[in-house]
């Protein structure tokens, strides 16, 4: 007999008329991990909201432990002992860990309104060590490594003593070997009897820490059940609501042989050492390294952000090292960053704004004063939009925060194609966004790789790499270890190639036990 | 190796405001050594005292992200208000303190309300109550300069034990209750949070216009205190008083280390070392008998200055802080 946590009964929920939840009826265990998945804006995020007492359903009803449950706000949720830890981090990075820990409620003086700073510190300590990280309560959060922070949010919602957590996306900011804590983490919350839900794209990540896997489409429950009756080939099946039979689709040209950008020998102390290595047009070249490989780095070098000591970078044999990022658009260069949000669009500003703003010089030419021609503008952004089929509203007027993820991603990609850039570096162009957005942005890649165009493709999903590139070379430790061509592609092989800096590091004994745990899954 | 380098790097850089302040010291102490003298650092401290305080106010606001450009056209105002009441009704001083700091809570409670209710952003209520403020001020008082009695003026020139002036024990005051509310109180600590992320403090249970409030509200109240404590040193309150005093608390702050994007900066010392620094650099042109057209000049390019370090020691410390991936040998 199960007892059952939380329970859907029959949920539904409408935004301004267009259903985002119907019929949703499932439970949850006591003390279990349920993996919920689907594709952005099957309604995760609806269901959890509602959980979270961010808003009602419109029918059904939430029940927990039985009894029937109407949070009226996030608040009545957090007393009802669900905690929700987010996507994006949500700590102040201007203040301690143990503020960050206590915002809410801190421990006072009697029943004055200062603080205990020494019981502060003393629960702060307590919490910390109970998610098994070993820092100073007072340390400054800014000093902390992203997966420090994903500790400290975990720690937070502890702190409320939360008998249900909710993980939304834990791991998409943090390193292979980072990524291992919140997993300890969540095996110990487990054995320690709490429920937790996790929603992840990673579908491997999902099968390995989940008791249940529930998987929504469209806003329908489409199916549920004990993890090991599912594997990532139904889970990804059950989300689409078809068979990807080819998850990367073919392209039709070949890498040709003229060779575009010659990394020399570049090196930066402390980053990247003596990296060579050509790219050619129509080619996709992957970049494989675990986060801190130095793979982001070198992108940003090559682009202009960063600057490096010594080597060459060249473009149709055109030196061009050192220049600012804006030269280095004029030369050909296309830079698709990591961290969209913040760095690759403007989300306040109308789609159309987002294309032209790398090209604005092609479009300025009236008179003297240069002032941009609008219809041209606006001409191509809506050839582009149709080109990479963004699903937006009007592109003059649609904003761009309110795209989703996959639409958004398609967006920083199109800027660059306004430009008719030679080279296209993409850095985690896939992150975050689900699987069959991933999908059109595969095939917009073959596109513009058959178009012409040099990808220097980086990205930490092995996979994906493997199905899209015409070559890979692998980054550890700042430096590139190996070259893979296409025929040769062995995924065990690149992943050792990966970690062979973490085997230098362990003095050769840990390398290879962490490579088995890593590749094993 | 390097490390106990970096580590002697990063405590200079955390202290350029402290450090600076020693070097302009050792600078007019080598110009004008009459500078350095007990009485004239005296001076300076009494001098900085209203301005620190209205200082100390405009931190609260800056450090929720806000501004408060209406501080001066407050000064004005509840000074007035003050004296006016002093003439007419012929209150006693403390009654006149205690309306003067109503005033100024009125003031910072409109402001608060046009921010946290009507979401008004914090530049344009307060520019418009800065222009209000004033045109209000100068109704009741017909334009004309409302004078002090001598109960108030005595004020200004007293010392507590006959030892420290009265204005410092009241920045000194000031500071340490703005320090406690900010550094050992839930309030504070959540003035911060919500100046650094305000969407992230909802979410983490925050009561953020309960910050914002008591944020404006303070401001409010400690520029008429600074007001009331300007007018006690200079016996009257004429049409142009307070007028450009809220850019030198902006000044003050900022130069401290508080940050106008919100969530950074500290009443103590920062903001202490802000007020007193403008100060000694307009005693000291004075006692180096500059000519007094350059001035303004030579204020605004220590001003420049002292900002131009904090941008560059920013830009140091946040590469200093980049994460280094390799190691190199």
């Amino acid at each position: 007999m199960i007892e059952w946590e939380i329970e859907f009964d029959g949920i539904g929920k409408s935004f301004f008329g267009a259903r985002a939840l119907n019929e949703v009826t499932f439970s949850v265990g006591k003390g279990k991990t349920l993996g919920l998945i689907g594709e952005n804006g099957a309604g995760k995020s609806t269901l959890m909201n509602i959980l979270g007492g961010v808003f009602p359903p419109d029918e059904g009803t939430v029940r927990l432990f039985g009894k029937e449950y109407n949070p009226s706000c996030p608040a009545d949720a957090a007393r009802a002992g669900i905690a929700f830890i987010h996507q994006e981090l949500n700590l102040f990075t201007n203040l301690s860990v143990a503020d960050n820990l206590f915002i809410d409620g801190f421990p006072k003086i009697g029943s004055s309104p200062f603080i205990d700073k020494r019981r502060l510190h003393k629960l702060a300590a307590e919490l910390l060590s109970s998610v098994n990280l070993h820092v100073p309560a007072a340390t400054p959060v800014e000093m902390l490594t992203p997966g420090e922070r994903q500790l400290v949010e975990i720690a937070r919602a502890l702190s409320r003593d939360a008998q249900i957590i909710i993980f939304d996306e834990p791991t998409t900011s943090l390193t292979a070997v980072e990524t291992k804590h919140p997993f300890e983490i969540i095996e110990k919350l487990h054995a320690q009897g709490r429920t937790i839900i996790y929603i992840s794209h990673t579908l491997e990540d999902v099968l390995r820490v989940s008791d249940t896997i529930a998987v929504l489409r469209d806003g329908c429950l489409v199916s549920t059940g004990y993890s090991r009756r599912y594997s990532v080939e139904r889970m990804i099946s059950d989300m689409v609501g078809r068979r990807i039979e080819q998850m990367y689709p073919a392209r039709n040209a070949g890498p040709g042989t003229a060779s575009v950008l010659q990394v020399e020998g570049v090196t930066q102390p402390g980053i990247v050492r003596d990296i060579s290595f050509e790219l050619h047009e129509k080619e996709v070249l992957g970049v494989f390294g675990l986060m801190g490989s130095g793979r982001s780095e070198l992108a940003r070098i090559i682009f202009g952000l960063d600057s490096c000591q010594t080597g060459r970078i060249r473009i149709w044999g055109k030196d061009v090292t050192g220049s600012s990022p804006d030269a280095s658009i004029r030369n050909g260069l296309a830079f698709v960053t990591e961290n969209r949000r913040q760095e690759g669009l403007l989300m306040e500003a109308a789609v159309s704004e987002n294309l032209d703003l790398p090209s604005l010089r092609k479009f300025a030419g009236l008179g003297p004063a240069r002032i941009i021609d609008r219809r041209k503008s606006l001409e191509f952004a809506n050839r582009i939009a149709e080109t990479l089929k963004i699903k937006s509203g009007p592109v003059r007027i649609q904003k761009v925060k309110n795209l989703s993820g996959g639409n958004q991603q398609k967006v920083v990609i199109g800027k660059w194609l306004l430009t008719g850039s030679a080279v296209l570096i993409l850095d985690e162009p896939t992150r975050g966004i689900d699987v069959g957005a991933k999908y059109e942005v595969y095939g917009t890649i073959n596109k513009l790789a058959e178009e012409g165009t040099a990808i220097l493709y980086i990205s930490s999903e092995l996979e994906e790499l493997t199905g899209m590139c015409d070559r890979i070379l692998v980054m550890s430790n700042g430096e590139i270890r190996a070259e893979f061509e296409r025929r040769n592609f062995d995924k065990q092989k690149i992943l050792e190639a990966a970690f062979s800096c973490e085997v230098l590091a362990g003095g050769g004994r840990a390398g290879h036990s962490g490579l088995g745990d890593n590749s094993g899954n | 190796m390097g490390t106990g380098q970096n580590k002697l790097t990063h405590a200079v850089l955390n202290n350029t405001p402290l450090l600076l302040f020693a070097l302009l010291f050792v600078i007019f102490g080598i110009v004008a050594p009459q500078s350095l003298r007990y009485q004239s650092l005296e001076n300076i401290f009494k001098q900085a005292s209203y301005v620190g305080i209205v200082a100390v106010g405009m931190t609260f606001v800056l450090l929720t992200g806000g501004i408060d450009l209406s501080v001066g056209s407050n000064m004005y105002v509840s000074a007035a208000v003050a004296g006016l009441a002093m003439q007419h009704y012929a209150i006693s001083p403390w009654l006149a303190l205690i309306l003067c700091l109503l005033v100024g809570a009125a003031f910072g409670a409109i402001n608060a309300f046009a921010v946290t209710k009507l979401k008004i952003m914090p530049f344009v209520v307060t520019l418009a109550m800065m222009v209000t403020g004033r045109g209000i001020g100068l109704m009741f008082s017909k334009s004309r300069a409302v004078n002090f009695p001598h109960s108030v003026t005595g004020l200004g020139s007293a010392e507590l034990f006959g030892l420290v002036p009265y204005p410092i024990v009241v920045f000194a005051a000031v500071v340490f209750c703005a320090w406690l509310l900010l550094e050992r109180t839930a309030l504070g600590r959540q003035i911060y949070a919500v100046g650094h992320n305000k969407e992230a403090a909802r979410k983490a249970g925050v009561g953020t216009d309960r910050a914002l409030v008591t944020a404006y509200i303070l401001c409010g109240v400690f520029a008429s205190l600074g007001g009331f404590i300007s007018v006690a040193q200079l016996g009257n309150v004429n049409a142009g008083f307070g007028k450009g005093d809220e850019f030198d608390a902006i000044a003050a702050a900022v130069l401290g280390g508080v940050s106008l994007f919100g969530g950074i900066g500290r009443v103590f010392p920062g903001v202490v070392l802000g007020a007193v620094f403008i100060q000694a650099v307009s005693n000291s042109l004075v006692s180096a008998r500059v000519d007094l057209y350059l001035h303004p000049l030579i204020a605004a390019a220590f001003i420049f200055l002292a900002v131009l370090i904090d941008s560059l020691r920013n830009t140091y410390l946040a590469k200093l802080s980049r994460r280094n991936i390799r190691v190199e040998e």
